[in-house]
C-alpha cells in the first residue's frame, strides 16, 4: 500500500515537472536603476473569479523596474482603490508616490475578461490615463504588456517597448531551437527546431517574418520564415557560406553575406529570393551588414585595415568609411532606431563588451562590465539594448539601458540562450 | 571500370613522380586546368601516387585507408594566420591527385573558428581558412568545380574548452567528400 502511494506520488512529481518543463521560460534579475526615478504605486486591481495568474500589476510592475526609470511606491496598509472616485490623493503624496494606478477586472462570458485602469498624477490629482479591454485568458500577460507601455509613455513621454518581442536560440545539448518570446522572456514559441545549429535570427521591420542562418543542410543557409503560418522559403543558398541576414526598412530586401565570388563580402537580395546584386568589393571580410533607419546607408565589419572595425557605405555602393576607432577589435553593429547611435561588441584587453558609440559626437561608452558579450540589437523604442553573454559557463541574455545604470538577466536554468534580436 | 581506372592513375603515378611538363598533358585529359598548376612542386607526392596505385587493386575506398594521406583530413592554421603550412602539401597532393582521378567526387572544406568573438564574424575567419585550402588544391590543379569551400565558424567545435588547446583545436579546416 506504502509503496503504491509513493510510486502514485511519483508519477505525479513526474507529470508536474512534465508540465513545468513544457512552460519553462526565463526568469529575470534586475540590477541598479536609474538616478531619477518615477515613483509609482500600484494599487492591485480589483479581481475577477478565475482571472489567469499572475495578477496584471504584477507584470506591470516586473516591466516598469526593468526600464530602471521606476520605482514602485508601496500599497501595502492604506486604502486600495480601484476607480480615481475613490482615491485620497493626500494619502498617496505622503507617501511619495508620483503616480497611482488603479484598476479592475471583470469577468465577461465566455471566458473573457474586461480590464479597466486609470492612471493618475498624484500631484496634480489629475487622470494622465484611462483604458478599457475586452481580452480572452490567452491575451493576459499582453494586455498587461500595454498596459506597462501605457504608463511608461505617459510618465517619460517615451513609447514603451514592453509588448514587443525578442527571438533568441536556446541549445540544450545538440538540440537548437530558435524562439520568439515576450520580451520579458516569457511565452515562448518555438519556431525552429533543428539538430544543427541556428544564428543570426532577425525580425522584419513590421514582425511579422524572422530572417536566420540556419546548418541543417550541412552549410549555412539564409532563410526567411513568416511567424504567422511558419512557411519559410531559403533566400539565400548560394556556394559556400550563406549568413548575416539584415532586414532593409521597408522590409522588402535583405542584405546578406555571401561566398559566392570570394571572401565573405555584403550582397543585397530581394525577400524572396531575386535580385541579387554585390555591394562591397574588397578581398577583406566584410560582414554583420545593418541598414540605418533611412535606408540609405548599410553599416558592416570589416578587418581590410587589418583589425576588425565597424564601416558604413552607401547603400547603393561606393566607398566605405570608417566609423570605430577605439581598440583593436569591433564587431557586430547595431543602429537604434532613431539612426543616433551605434551599438556594438568591443574587445579591450580580452573583454568583449557592449559599446555604445554616438554618431553625431563620435563618443563611446561602454555599457557592460562582462566579459563575454555578443550580438547587440536595440529594442524598439531605442532606450534599451539586449545582448548575449556568457554567466557560469552558460549563454544568458541581457539587457542594459543606454545609460548603462540598468542592468536586467533574462535565463532558464539549464538553458544555453544565444544570438538574441529585439523584434517589435 | 577497374581497367580504365588503372592506366589513368599509372599515368598519374608517373606525372606526379617525373616532370612538371608533364604533368600537365596529363591533367588536360581529366580536367582544363589553370596554368598555375604546372608551377606547383610535386616532389613529395610519390607517397601518393604509390598509395593509389596500391588501393586500386583492392576494392576498399584509398579514402578510408588509414595508411594513405587521403585518410587525412584536417588542416590546422596558427592563431590569427590563414596561411597553409607546408606539412600539409603532401596531404593536400594526395587528395588533389583523387580528385582529378575522379572527376564526379566533391569536396567540401569545411572552415572553423575558435569560440572568442562574434559568431558571423568567426564565420567569415572560418570561411578564410576554407578559401585557403581551396585555393591550394586549385592550385594544384583540382577544377574550381569539384571544390565548395563553407564554414561552420565557432558553431561545430571539435574541442569545447575554453582555453587556448581547445582554441588551436578548432582553428582548422576539414576536408570532406561529397558523398561521405
Amino acid at each position: 500500500m506504502t509503496r503504491a502511494v509513493s510510486l502514485l506520488h511519483l508519477l505525479f512529481l513526474i507529470l508536474l515537472g512534465a508540465s513545468f518543463s513544457a512552460r519553462a521560460a526565463m526568469e529575470i534579475q534586475v540590477v541598479g536603476g536609474s538616478a531619477q526615478q518615477i515613483a509609482v504605486a500600484m494599487v492591485p486591481f480589483q479581481a475577477a473569479a478565475g482571472q489567469p495568474e499572475p495578477p496584471l500589476t504584477e507584470i506591470v510592475a516586473a516591466d516598469l523596474l526593468r526600464s530602471g526609470q521606476f520605482k514602485l511606491v508601496s500599497t501595502a496598509g492604506t486604502q486600495q482603490p480601484t476607480t480615481p472616485a475613490q482615491v485620497a490623493y493626500g494619502l498617496w503624496r505622503d507617501r511619495g508616490a508620483d503616480a497611482l494606478l488603479v484598476g479592475q477586472v471583470v469577468a465577461l462570458e465566455g471566458g473573457r475578461f474586461e480590464v479597466r485602469f486609470h492612471l493618475l498624477d498624484v500631484v496634480k490629482q489629475t487622470q494622465l490615463a484611462a483604458f478599457s479591454y475586452n481580452v480572452s485568458a490567452g491575451q493576459w500577460r499582453m494586455i498587461a504588456h500595454r498596459i506597462a507601455d501605457v504608463v511608461y509613455e505617459k510618465l517619460t513621454g517615451i513609447p514603451g517597448a514592453f509588448g514587443s518581442r525578442i527571438a533568441y536560440v536556446q541549445k540544450q545539448g545538440t538540440r537548437y531551437e530558435l524562439r520568439v518570446a515576450d520580451a520579458d522572456g516569457q511565452n515562448p514559441r518555438t519556431v525552429v527546431r533543428s539538430g544543427e545549429p541556428v544564428i543570426s535570427p532577425r525580425f522584419s521591420p513590421d514582425g511579422s517574418r524572422l530572417a536566420y542562418v540556419s546548418f541543417e543542410d550541412k552549410k549555412p543557409i539564409v532563410y526567411v520564415q513568416s511567424l504567422r503560418d511558419g512557411g519559410r522559403r531559403k533566400v539565400a543558398a548560394f556556394k559556400g557560406s550563406n549568413s548575416a541576414p539584415a532586414w532593409s526598412p521597408d522590409g522588402r530586401r535583405l542584405a546578406v553575406v555571401l561566398t559566392r565570388d570570394e571572401a565573405s563580402q555584403v550582397y543585397l537580395i530581394n525577400a524572396d529570393g531575386s535580385g541579387l546584386t554585390r555591394l562591397t568589393r574588397s578581398a577583406s571580410i566584410d560582414t554583420e551588414p545593418v541598414f540605418s533607419p533611412d535606408g540609405k546607408s548599410v553599416y558592416f565589419t570589416s578587418d581590410r585595415g587589418g583589425s576588425p572595425q565597424i564601416y558604413r557605405l552607401a547603400a547603393t555602393g561606393g566607398d566605405a568609411t570608417r566609423v570605430s576607432f577605439s581598440g583593436s577589435y569591433n564587431v557586430s553593429p547595431t543602429v537604434s532606431p532613431d539612426g543616433r547611435f551605434l551599438a556594438y561588441i568591443n574587445r579591450d584587453e580580452g573583454r568583449f563588451r557592449v559599446m555604445l558609440h554616438e554618431l553625431a559626437s563620435g563618443q563611446t561608452r561602454v555599457l557592460t562590465d562582462t566579459t563575454r558579450d555578443e550580438s547587440p540589437s536595440f529594442a524598439p523604442n531605442g532606450q534599451a539594448v539586449l545582448y548575449a553573454t556568457v554567466e557560469g559557463g552558460r549563454g544568458v541574455l541581457g539587457t542594459v539601458t543606454l545609460d548603462g545604470q540598468t542592468r536586467a538577466r533574462l535565463s532558464e536554468s539549464g538553458v544555453d540562450a544565444r544570438e538574441p534580436a529585439w523584434g517589435r | 571500370m577497374n581497367k580504365f581506372l588503372w592506366p589513368a592513375l599509372l599515368a598519374m603515378s608517373l606525372t606526379a613522380c617525373g616532370t612538371t611538363g608533364q604533368q600537365a598533358t596529363v591533367e588536360d585529359r581529366t580536367e582544363p586546368q589553370p596554368t598555375t598548376a604546372a608551377t606547383t612542386p610535386s616532389a613529395q607526392s610519390t607517397g601518393v601516387a604509390d598509395s593509389q596505385v596500391a588501393s586500386s587493386a583492392l576494392p576498399a575506398d584509398p579514402r578510408k585507408d588509414p595508411a594513405s594521406p587521403l585518410a587525412q583530413r584536417s588542416v590546422y592554421f596558427d592563431f590569427d594566420s590563414y596561411v597553409v603550412k607546408d606539412q600539409y602539401r603532401a596531404m593536400l597532393e594526395a587528395h588533389a591527385g583523387y580528385l582529378k582521378s575522379k572527376g564526379d567526387a566533391r569536396l567540401i572544406l569545411q572552415g572553423n573558428a575558435d569560440e572568442r568573438g562574434s559568431r558571423e564574424y568567426n564565420l567569415a575567419l572560418g570561411q578564410k581558412r576554407a578559401e585557403a585550402v581551396r585555393k591550394a588544391l586549385v592550385v594544384m590543379g583540382v577544377s574550381n568545380a569539384q571544390l565548395e569551400a563553407i564554414s561552420f565558424g565557432e558553431e561545430k567545435p571539435r574541442a569545447t574548452g575554453s582555453n587556448e588547446s581547445a582554441y588551436a583545436e578548432n582553428r582548422r579546416t576539414d576536408l570532406v567528400y561529397g558523398d561521405e
